[in-house]
């Protein structure tokens, strides 16, 4: 029976690389797809490092002047911040003497030495910030990165929240196929045959109006993975219901693999880099939707900041020429959706080489 | 034969593929020359990976881009360097002179346009015809091609005919310009044998008539000797022997010709174990001549036995309509213990379907399977685990039927999780090694993922998936169709020696008529859903009783049948 052995051995022992660390070594290569992951991780960095306040706690408090000009522009005219100076100069004016009829002059002596005894510092305000300041002199730069961890955050919970209920309504319909298809195919017709906006304002008006979501950004994470799941469903049906009729879930099936086991055991790997794929678009487009949720008043509280929120305070700000806090905002959300889109592309590269 | 002018010369063809930066380009050809004569056949033979089709793609200029053509290679035709030539130039005769058929007809066809417009297209770009003269000429090519109701075919698409009509419509566009040399890369390995068989005779009938040359690649040698007059052999991107059919079949030099000859299961001859490539390459060139009996008698145990089997699948048609399909009609057969049952039918004859629905991986319409007299069907999910466990299959496709995201030890370890086989991990990992062994794969193999494997391996691998469950009943559905013919000997040897060692009884589905003779000791003919005749297999092969089995034997290719007993 040696004879059965002819079959030539494969020549290497070594660790053979599974799919992932084959995708990685191509990812590798591609030198676009590492700088925006270098990107990617620098602001999701920046974003833990001021979650934890290492950086950018003091976001809130006035440092400069109103509307103080970037470092790099210090010589510019800042309207405003004179405007309020002279109010208080005029406010300061020498009061009329008043000490002949004043009962309480005599002492008035006396309060402004203990008076002087108590230090009391004006704080400094700075005439320029490193990328200027907003109307009430807070350095737009921390803001910046404040701001991002709104957004990230709104943006990657988001898209995972999307991303688990699509694949998992996305995996029953194609899997089970018949009723179970037909009702969530139903269901998803009603979905997105509202215009998106609309349900999206639908949504985050209830959401935000009635408190039952608690406060804070966990409403707008709902509101938008419960509106964004429809693409990503249909995506994973169409996969599911492809895989689940190849020979390698009929040979699962024959082995007498459950129903649970085949569909997330052996075809979830099987669809997963489409749902990565996804997840990083997702994470995109939700980015931008808080943003533009923020704008219109529906995204996060007043006393949180998000880019949205720069960019709606910006908005007045442009009148009257002060345009570095709708640059900071709007330039961080650009490279950063940039570098995403760059990094989802390479990422299905990477992983399915034959769509290449 | 000297005064025969040649049409083509192919002299020191060299190509490397360049993969990535980093490793050194992949050379698929090295240096092969050979000549096409005028109105000749040449075939070009050969397992996958040999460089045959990267050679023909070269002649008509259609390699890929990441393709390096060495400096001495020559392609001559007409005076020119084909592979020398500038595009315009290339393309003026592309389609024209050179024309070719490929494997899948089905793919190879625009499914938007009618075939009456494809075929238009090719003779108004090369011959300058007007819309009204290209469609008489299309109407006078389907014709000759041999498709029914030409004037009303001309506006079908393609996904109205079938994969044989679809071929010979592929055919009719390569020779609407009359070629000079039309270029067959494996025209009719996607087909059933009986439309093989007609697709063969219509390719040699237009040779002869329209004094063309062609260039016929294949892996099957049985296939060429019908209708080739040289043949070249081709491995690992080189030549191992030209010569006219005659002394390639009668008198092959080289052992690798020899081996191809060899390792396909013949209808003459049985032997105990097919002799595989390693036999004739270690030198020895030694076949055991033993013949094997096969054959069954009233008096053989039987381990399951089918009655009346239904299958009828349910098509949505409109809103609320249904249409019934019935694939299996009234099926019976009985299989006895340790024996094989072999399935032979066209495609679309429910021999497959047989298959899934006695594992219940469909569910029956009607009927019983009875294993060891339990009916199968009547079963609840849970009571059926544990005959799953029993009757295991192995699929045609090695390259799906196996999960990419797992490894080998996973595939192979989670049956035996599944049914509890083995006391922990441990003993698992032990027995999946042994079998692994006994398989004919490296222990290495236990870490690695299926697409490092090649098909041969992976078959061995869903083999050993199959055997971890230790079953008693094997269906093999067409397990061994995807495979080149000299592993598909290795795989035939491997369940032959399974059987004999385990006593496991095999269900056998395949096409190839061949293939099935050998290994079985009874033979079902299936066609259209219903059983034509069932006989033990030397029988049906001697004396078919019924019209059906009578065409379809006719339709094997009787090349092999020239070759030289070797000894």
């Amino acid at each position: 029976m040696s004879a059965i052995l002819d079959n030539p051995p494969a020549p290497s022992a070594q660790e053979s690389p599974g799919l992932w660390a084959l995708a990685w070594r191509r990812l590798r290569h591609d030198r676009v797809g590492m700088v925006s992951l270098v990107i990617v991780a620098f602001f999701l960095l920046l974003m833990i490092a001021s979650y934890a306040g290492l950086i950018a706690s003091d976001w809130n408090k006035e440092a400069g002047v109103s509307y103080a000009n970037p470092s790099f522009m210090a010589g510019a005219q800042n309207l405003e911040a004179q405007a309020i100076e002279s109010r208080k100069g005029a406010a300061k004016a020498p009061p009329v003497d008043l000490s002949d009829v004043d009962p309480l002059a005599p002492r008035y002596k006396e309060w402004a030495e203990r008076a002087a005894k108590i230090a009391v510092h004006e704080t400094k305000r700075a005439q320029t910030l490193p990328f200027g300041g907003d109307k009430w002199g807070r350095d737009v730069l921390k803001k910046t990165i404040k701001g991002s961890e709104v957004s990230i955050f709104v943006g990657l919970a988001s898209a995972l929240l999307a991303t688990l209920i699509g694949t998992v309504l996305g995996a029953m319909a194609g899997y089970w196929g018949g009723k179970v298809n037909d009702f969530l195919e139903w269901f998803y017709n009603i979905f997105t045959s509202i215009p998106y906006i609309l349900l999206i304002l639908a949504f985050a008006a209830v959401a935000t109006s009635t408190g039952k979501f608690g406060k804070g950004i966990v409403p707008i994470v709902l509101v938008l993975s419960l509106t964004g799941w429809t693409g990503i469903y249909r995506l994973i049906r169409a996969e599911y219901i492809k895989h689940s009729n190849r020979e390698y879930v009929k040979a699962a099936q024959a082995i007498g693999a459950s129903n649970a086991s085949r569909m997330f055991h052996h075809i979830l790997p099987n669809v997963s880099h489409v749902a990565l794929v996804q997840l990083s678009q997702y994470t995109v487009g939700f980015i931008k939707a808080e943003v533009i949720l923020s704008f219109l008043g529906f995204g996060v509280p007043v006393d949180m900041v998000s880019w949205g929120t720069m960019l709606a305070e910006a908005q007045n700000e442009l009148v009257i020429g002060k345009w570095w806090q709708l640059v900071a905002a709007g330039a961080s959300m650009a490279v950063l959706v940039t570098a995403f889109s760059l990094l989802t592309d390479s990422l299905r590269d990477a992983l399915d080489p034959k769509l290449k | 034969m000297t005064a025969t002018n040649l049409l083509l010369q192919v002299q020191d063809l060299d190509i490397r593929f360049r993969i990535d930066r980093k490793s050194e380009p992949f050379r698929a050809v090295k240096g092969i020359s050979f000549d096409i004569a005028e109105h000749s056949t040449v075939a070009l033979v050969g397992e996958s990976g040999s460089g045959k089709s990267v050679s023909a793609m070269s002649i008509l200029g259609l390699l890929p881009e990441n393709a390096i053509v060495a400096p001495q290679s020559r392609i001559l035709y007409g005076g020119r360097d084909l592979l020398r030539a500038p595009q315009p130039q290339l393309q003026a005769i592309r389609g024209k002179e050179l024309s070719v058929i490929f494997q899948e007809p089905m793919t190879s066809l625009n499914p938007v346009f009618t075939v009456g417009e494809q075929i238009a297209e090719v003779l108004r770009l090369h011959m300058g015809m007007s819309v009204r003269q290209a469609q008489a000429r299309v109407v006078e090519l389907l014709n000759e091609v041999g498709i029914p109701d030409p004037r009303l075919r001309v506006h079908s698409y393609p996904h109205e005919m079938s994969g044989g009509q679809q071929q010979r419509v592929m055919i009719a566009m390569a020779i609407a310009c009359e070629p000079k040399l039309l270029i067959a890369d494996e025209p009719t390995t996607a087909l059933d044998v009986t439309i093989q068989k007609q697709i063969l005779d219509l390719i040699a009938a237009l040779q002869s008539r329209h004094h063309m040359s062609v260039l016929f690649i294949t892996h099957d040698l049985g296939v060429v000797g019908d209708i080739a007059n040289r043949v070249v052999v081709m491995q690992d991107g080189e030549i191992r022997e030209q010569g006219s059919v005659d002394a390639i079949f009668q008198d092959p030099k080289d052992p690798y010709t020899k081996a191809l000859l060899a390792c396909r299961p013949r209808l003459d001859r049985r032997p105990r174990r097919l002799p595989v490539i390693d036999d004739f390459l270690r030198g020895d060139g030694h076949v055991r001549l033993e013949e094997r009996h096969r054959g069954t008698s009233p008096a053989d145990e039987i381990i399951l036995e089918v009655r009346n089997l239904d299958k009828t699948f349910f098509l949505k048609e409109g809103l609320f309509g249904k249409r019934a399909v019935p694939a299996v009609k009234d099926v019976s057969f009985r299989l006895p213990k340790g024996k094989t049952l072999g399935l032979v039918g066209e495609s679309g004859s429910g021999k497959t379907t047989v298959g899934l629905t006695v594992m219940r991986l469909h569910e029956a319409t009607g009927g019983e399977v009875l294993f060891e007299g339990t009916n199968l069907l009547a079963l609840s999910e849970k009571q059926m685990m544990a005959y799953r466990r029993r009757i295991q299959i192995i699929f045609q496709n090695p390259y799906a039927s196996l999960n990419p995201r797992f490894t080998v030890g996973q595939i192979l370890l989670e049956p035996m999780r599944i049914h509890g086989i083995g006391r922990d991990d441990r003993e698992r990992v032990d027995m999946v090694m042994h079998l692994l062994r006994r398989v004919g794969l490296t222990e290495a193999s236990f870490h690695k993922y299926p697409h490092e494997f090649s098909g041969g391996q992976r078959q061995r691998i869903a083999i050993a998936r199959c055997l971890t469950m230790k079953p008693d009943v094997l269906i093999c559905d067409e397990s061994v169709s995807a495979l080149d013919v000299s592993v598909q000997a290795q795989v035939l040897n491997l369940l032959q020696d399974l059987q004999d060692e385990y006593g496991l009884s095999y269900i056998f589905i395949s096409h190839d008529l061949a293939v099935v003779k050998y290994i079985s000791d009874r033979v079902m003919v299936m066609n259209e859903g219903t059983v034509v005749e069932m006989a033990d297999s030397d029988e049906i092969y001697r004396q078919p009783q019924k019209e059906y089995t009578r065409r379809l034997l006719a339709s094997i290719p009787k090349g092999l049948e020239r070759a030289k007993e070797l000894e």
